[in-house]
């Protein structure tokens, strides 16, 4: 009898303690990202206001020009100046927010601390990861606890990749650490599993091919995800910004303005509605949310083609047919279409902007079913979940 | 570094709609209404002005249809009604997934599974309904493709389109003065643009050029594949054959259509067709977790099999692995399940061996308890009357007496076969197919101990005696026995060579972007020449200004820039409320 590879016990433990260190101090790396905010809020600008409503302040977002060095010599050639106009009547050149911590240099402080946080414990994240597959010898996917705490590794990597790259995410830093507390909370309570070896159908090399694509997949579409839901708010705001429902002062007067027995739930809505348009504010405009979204669905577009083919392949190997409608299988599809609606829906005069934004976050909820309701509810062949 | 800056924008005048025009085939947008009459325009008198404007009209609405079922939103609308299809066949047990499932679901739902069976949701992706929606979509995809092909091809015939007027009117444009000549600089600007790839063109004082045809060649590819894909499926269904075989170690298969236990095929097979191939199962092995939760499961399936290929075929030894099929003949052979089978003898009530041989028995539960039922038709009781016997029981690997017949682990660590006998009719006879796996016992009358029920726990090589001198039943020992899917697809070539196409062409109708640049140099009054680089995506992008600055960078050693007298800035001045130029366009990256 052949004891493949006995998990060892010890990396098993050493990972866990990684997890749960990890956990504290993304938790810190939240309260760091809360308090940016809040020192934000104090020093919120009305610069979008401004680009809005004044038609004739209109700046665009400046388009950074990278020109190599001609010659490299001696004589210095004059630079072109590339000017560049935007669509008509779209609001492409609304500038981007300032992002939380507005013009408060400690909330940009505690910003910077909340990134270092999140790199820290992205760093025990991935050794948890790591530990784990070494205790196992075997990729770190094979059942739902190792699925979501690798999927949550990938999504803060995602982030972090884009902040090196020097790309505008660092508004993503709340939304993501606060996902991702929830991921790994539900992951070492519900989904945990002990470290063991799989099931004869899952030995395969398919099996990093796959699952490593599906969850890369997944991680990056989430982040585009959160990109979609922010533009659908940020939009939200510009319109109501335009028509003068809000801006600065507008709701100040409004709270002024109410009765003196007015409710007090009729003035902390009010309240509630200055924080959150305070917040959006500072968000990116929504045309750079939208295109931000864009270009990580289409990326991942591909390589979520490529997930399902390969996947297919691999059920070839494993059960003699490479698509047999299983839940799983089913789900995978319907995310596809629902992604390619989506990138449909955007070359479709009508269905641009928040409707196709809508496609995209139903797309990803597909995404989200497909993993939790489907390992839960249906189970089916690929029901690997441990749970 | 070199700055930018916008310009709100002024209206677009023709040349700039013709340089902005065939980015794309896209189908654009139908604006007019169409109502009844519309089509058939004036009627003239007369039986025969009737008949023209009807064949009109009839005309009018089927052209009208076709385009509409090949515009970018019934496709899309098709999509998302794909989707919404694909749901219930995930909620509700199929048929073809999981027949068990789906049957004793019928079972416990019995209001709804007439209203279920007329709506075909045990089938769904084999449904009416279903195939409509994706044989809609795959007809307005053809016919979308078809049109936006030719379409294609006369884009890339076509020369880039003229430069425009007036350059501070596309998204990116920059200029500055010189002192070199017109003709050398648009000379250099071919050249640059040329090293860069770009198809190039001259006319008059300018240059045009376009690049990034992979983009619209690309998104063809992937919805041409798509196509392939689907014939390669559809042809797989009329095509294939595949069966299941229950093999016991030390028995064999031939690929005969009698030699299945169960089997399926597409309606253009003939079982004439099947290759001839077989093999024998030697032996089995199966290891399990012995320790920590997941005890008991799986980790290692093989099977080890001698196998020929053609009738007369050299004979070879491999092994069978669930995520390693044997390709053989142009089939393939799976390895699906395993299970154990108790090796029995028994001898009638005259001692004569009645049946001898290995009981496949089925799995119950993860641990592999398995029902046992063994009959035995001829028989002869101890006074040489004939008689039939039955038995049933559980097989079980490892056996804990404590516990009862239900297995502790999957592996045979300490086997035991529990069994109680029946002897009457088996009902063979009666001319009703019988399971082998069930014994029907309405005419049968079990063997008695006093007043309890006869049945005994054996370990291998042990016997049982019947009550009465009945006869025996010694347990010689254990055989494996594994079950085979044997397939044969025929359309996988084509189905992979479609998938890897999509993803190249959708990788490259994502990624690249198609794009023209404009350069114009004219010697102005002043005796300099000035150039005007400008440029316009398919959609608004930071890497066409990049880009632009990029080649006017490349351009200035040949045409280096007057530096007392710096570039013009045109005024920009909006008249009037400017119509978007690409409107059929998302804000794409
Ligand atoms: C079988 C189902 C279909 C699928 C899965 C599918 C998928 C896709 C995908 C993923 C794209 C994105 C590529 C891009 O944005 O450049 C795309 C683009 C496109 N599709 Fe489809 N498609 C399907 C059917 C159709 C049909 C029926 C039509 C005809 C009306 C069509 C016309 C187009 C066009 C014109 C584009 C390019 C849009 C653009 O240039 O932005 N597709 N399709």
């Amino acid at each position: 009898m052949n004891l493949a590879a006995a998990a060892n016990e010890n990396l098993a433990n050493t990972s866990n303690v990684l997890i749960y260190s990890a956990m504290a101090v993304y938790t810190l790396a939240f309260l760091a990202h809360i308090t940016e905010w809040v020192f934000g809020s104090r020093s919120a600008v009305g610069r979008t206001a401004a680009a809005i409503t004044t038609e004739a302040q209109r700046t665009a977002a400046a388009v950074s020009v990278k020109v190599d060095k001609a010659g490299g010599g001696t004589a210095v050639l004059e630079r072109p100046k590339v000017v560049t106009r935007s669509a008509p009547g779209s609001r492409d050149d609304v500038p981007d927010g300032p992002g939380a911590a507005g013009t408060s240099a400690k909330g940009d402080l505690y910003g910077r601390i909340a990134i270092s946080l999140t790199v820290l414990s992205f760093a025990l994240h991935a050794g948890g990861v790591l530990t784990r597959a070494l205790s196992v010898e075997r990729a770190p996917w094979g059942n739902m606890y190792e699925f979501s705490i690798t999927f949550g590794m990938c999504a803060v990597g995602v982030y972090l990749g884009l902040l090196a790259a020097k790309k505008n995410v660092r508004w993503l830093g709340l939304p993501v650490v606060t996902t991702i507390l929830l991921d790994l909370g539900l992951a070492v309570s519900v989904l945990y599993t002990e470290s063991d070896q799989l099931v004869p159908a899952l030995h395969s090399y398919w099996l990093w091919i796959h699952v490593s694509c599906a969850i890369l997949s997944g991680a990056a579409l989430y982040v585009g995800a959160v990109s979609t839901f922010f533009y659908r708010l940020r939009d939200g705001y510009e319109l109501r910004l335009a028509a003068g429902k809000t801006g600065p002062g507008v709701l100040e007067k409004k709270l002024r303005g109410l009765p003196s027995d007015a409710p007090l739930s009729m003035r902390l809505g009010v309240r509630f509605h200055m924080a959150y348009d305070n917040a959006l504010t500072r968000m990116p405009a929504s045309a750079t949310l939208d295109k931000f979204g864009y270009r990580i669905n289409a990326t991942v577009f591909p390589l979520w083609t490529f997930t399902i083919i390969a996947g297919a392949i691999w059920a070839e190997a494993a059960w003699g047919r490479y698509w047999g409608w299983d839940p799983k299988e089913v789900w995978s599809f319907i995310t596809w279409v629902a992604y390619a609606s989506y990138l449909h829906a955007r070359a479709t005069a009508g269905w641009k902007g928040r409707k196709a934004a809508y496609l995209a976050l139903a797309a990803f909820g597909c995404y989200i079913f497909n993993y939790y309701g489907v390992n839960f509810l249906f189970g089916g062949k690929h029901s690997y979940s441990g749970v | 570094m070199s700055k930018t800056e916008s310009t709100p924008a002024p209206e677009a005048p023709e040349d700039e709609a013709a340089a902005g025009a065939r980015m794309s085939t896209a189908p654009v947008e139908e604006k007019a209404q169409s109502v009844p009459g519309s089509f058939g325009g004036v009627r003239e008198p007369g039986a025969l002005g009737w008949l023209a404007w009807t064949g009109r009209e009839v005309t009018g609405w089927l052209r009208w249809f076709w385009r509409q079922l090949t515009s970018m939103r019934v496709a899309l609308i098709l999509l998302l009604l794909l989707s919404l299809a694909t749901i219930p066949g995930s909620l509700i047990p199929q048929t073809s997934v999981d027949s068990m499932k789906a049957d004793s679901w019928k079972e416990a739902h019995k209001t709804l599974t007439p209203v279920y069976e007329k709506l075909q949701l045990f089938h769904v992706y084999s449904s009416v309904w279903f195939s409509a929606v994706y044989i809609l979509l795959f007809v307005s995809l053809i016919g979308c493709i078809v049109p936006r092909t030719w379409q294609f091809v006369g884009q890339l015939r076509a020369r880039p389109p003229k430069a425009p007027h007036r350059f501070d009117r596309l998204p990116a444009h920059t200029g500055w003065k010189t002192d070199a000549d017109p003709e050398q600089v648009l000379a250099a600007a071919r050249k640059e643009l040329k090293r860069k790839w770009f198809r190039t063109a001259v006319d008059g004082n300018a240059v045009s050029a376009e690049k990034g045809f992979l983009r619209e060649a690309g998104n063809l590819l992937f919805h041409v594949s798509l196509i392939v894909m689907l014939v390669a499926f559809a042809s797989a269904q009329l095509w294939k054959y595949e069966g299941g075989k229950l093999v016991v170690e030390g028995d064999g298969f031939s690929n005969t259509l009698t030699q299945y236990d169960d089997f399926r095929s597409g309606s253009f097979f003939s079982p004439d067709d099947l290759p001839p191939f077989g093999f024998t199962l030697n032996g089995f092995s199966g290891t399990y977790e012995r320790t920590g939760p997941q005890r008991g499961t799986p980790r290692d399936y093989r099977a080890h099999v001698t196998y020929w290929n053609g009738s007369d075929g050299e004979k070879r030894d491999t092994t069978i692995k669930v995520n390693e099929p044997l390709e053989i003949g142009g089939s393939k052979v799976y390895l699906q399940g395993h299970g154990y089978a108790p090796k029995v003898t028994v001898r009638d009530g005259k001692g004569n061996i009645a049946y001898q041989g290995a009981v496949a028995s089925l799995p119950l539960d993860n641990n592999v308890t398995e029902t046992t039922v063994l009959k035995v038709p001829d028989y002869l009781d101890k006074d040489g009357k004939k008689d039939q016997l039955g038995f049933t029981g559980y097989f079980v690997p490892t056996f804990d007496p404590r516990i009862g017949p239900f297995s502790q682990f999957p592996a045979l660590d300490n086997p035991a076969l529990v069994l109680t006998a029946y002897h009457g009719s088996l009902g063979i006879d009666s001319g009703v197919p019988q399971s082998v796996y069930k014994l029907d016992i309405s005419k049968m009358k079990q063997f008695k101990e006093g007043d309890r029920a006869f049945y005994r726990a054996l370990k291998p090589g042990e016997t049982m005696t019947l009550p009465n001198g009945a006869g025996t039943l010694k347990f010689e020992g254990i055989r494996s026995w594994a079950t085979f899917q044997i397939s044969h697809k025929p359309g996988d070539g084509p189905a992979l060579a479609g998938a890897i196409a999509a993803i190249v062409g959708v990788a490259a109708s994502l990624f690249v972007q198609r794009r023209r640049v404009w350069v114009r140099a004219v010697r102005g009054a002043d005796g300099r020449t000035v150039v005007e680089l400008g440029g316009l995506g398919r959609s608004e992008s930071a890497k066409v200004p990049e880009e632009l600055a990029d080649i006017a960078a490349a351009l200035q050693p040949a045409a280096p820039p007057v530096a007392d007298e710096p570039a013009e800035e045109p005024a920009d001045k909006p008249e009037r409320p400017a119509e978007p130029s690409e409107s059929s366009e998302g804000a794409r990256a």
